[in-house]
């Protein structure tokens, strides 16, 4: 499972785990905040999330250069084969025809299954599938006009989505944030074994840009 | 009511939410009612409750479809428009005496739509989405409407209303759905 911490990888897991076993999430650190493949803020603390979930997490690092990038998400999956014999890749991604066909190319390549459980969901029904399914996120990121910095650190809310949907006819933004438009980070979820509380955080914000980067967390039972 | 026939490799799998969902998902949001159906559980009595078929498309691994071609001669003496997209056009093909070919192909292309159909229009250009690896001959009788006769990205029987084509019309070009759920 390509694993970001964010809600599309951690519902594309939940979905692959409702279907198949899941062997090992994949986290991609990478140094380039801009990067195009993998979603930055906060994915340090992938770690966590794995442990609240039960699975093994295989961290690999990346310089997040366009197509070096690639390369480090080819030799993640290849490490992730030879460690956990894994069969198939599962991806989070959604519209992103640039992310999925590259993964897709990279399974191909290694003789690998590709699933990608949210391909060209309804943006609007998801995020309310969400809440409906029990997961609790928030917005780890934002990187777009018109969003300001209340966003960061909210939890998604019925009457968040309901201004993403209004955002998303005023300004064509992309609801789901596939666009880049904003990041999240979730802290529970029914795949979650225990529930992921913050203690201590930091904002950071300027002109439609910001991050919510958490310091301090801890696993609470459920 | 339209049906789509899921083609992925067993029922429920965790790929027909990537395959068969955006396809019902636009087309219920268009107004269409739609049901879906596994290929294995297809009979050519259930059919009777359709107007229109749409055989959906499979993950790049999944080909346990073309091994089991016989489930779908029902398509031969079939009156209802029917619909083949990528594993869905492959299987067209085959009923209808083409071959099953590899022609691998991942990610956006230029298609040239070369003549008019119900289906397309007007002949001009498009971008689709190719996720493949194999493709198609074009059947006797058939209609090339999209591709060369090297790289077949469309076609249609010409007669009856049944057509395929081998690019993923739910990324980017899901008019083509609309249209041949107008037919």
């Amino acid at each position: 499972m390509l694993f970001s911490g964010g809600k599309d990888s951690v519902f594309a897991c939940h979905r692959a785990m409702e279907k198949n076993e899941v062997a090992c999430l994949i986290t991609l650190v990478s140094e380039n905040e801009d990067s195009y493949m993998f979603h930055t803020p906060n994915v340090r603390c992938t770690d966590l999330q794995a442990k609240a979930m039960g699975l093994p997490l295989l961290s690999w690092p990346t310089c997040g250069e366009k197509e070096e990038e690639l390369q480090d998400l080819e030799a993640a999956i290849v490490e992730a084969r030879e460690r956990y014999c894994i069969q198939g890749v599962v991806t989070g991604a959604i519209e992103s025809v640039y992310q999925a066909a590259r993964v897709q190319k990279i399974c191909r390549s290694l003789d690998l299954w590709c699933f990608n459980p949210l391909w060209q969901i309804d943006q609007m029904e998801y995020l309310r599938l969400l809440l409906s399914e029990g997961f609790r996120v928030i917005i780890s990121g934002v990187f777009a006009c018109p969003f300001d910095s209340s966003w960061l650190g909210a939890e998604l809310t019925n009457d968040r989505i309901e201004e993403l949907a209004t955002l998303q006819k005023k300004y064509q933004i992309n609801p789901s944030g596939e666009g880049g438009e904003l990041e999240t980070f979730v802290l529970d979820g029914p795949l979650f074994k225990k529930r992921i509380e913050i203690l201590k955080a930091s904002k950071s914000y300027d002109s439609y840009r910001g991050r919510f980067d958490i310091k301090e967390m801890r696993l609470v039972e459920k | 009511m339209i049906l789509l026939v899921d083609l992925c490799y067993e029922k429920n799998s965790l790929s027909h939410y990537e395959f068969v969902h955006p396809i019902a998902s636009h087309l219920n949001s268009s107004g269409f009612v739609c049901r879906i159906t596994h290929f294995t559980d297809v009979t050519r009595d259930a059919l009777d409750l359709y107007d229109k078929i749409i055989l959906c498309g499979t993950a790049l691994k999944d080909n346990y479809y073309a091994e089991r071609l016989e489930l779908f001669s029902w398509m031969k003496d079939c009156d209802k428009p029917v619909f083949g997209i990528c594993a869905g056009m492959q299987i067209i093909s085959a009923v209808f005496g083409g071959k099953i070919v590899p022609q691998p192909s991942i990610g956006l292309e230029r298609i040239k739509i070369i003549r008019d159909s119900p289906l397309f229009g007007e002949p001009r250009e498009i971008e689709g989405y190719h996720l493949h690896n194999f493709g198609v001959t074009l059947p006797e009788d058939f209609l090339l409407l999209a591709g060369n006769r090297g790289v077949v990205e469309a076609f249609w029987h010409g007669v009856r209303p049944i057509f395929g084509i081998i690019f993923h019309p739910e990324v980017r070009n899901r008019w083509i759905l609309a249209r041949f759920a107008n037919l």
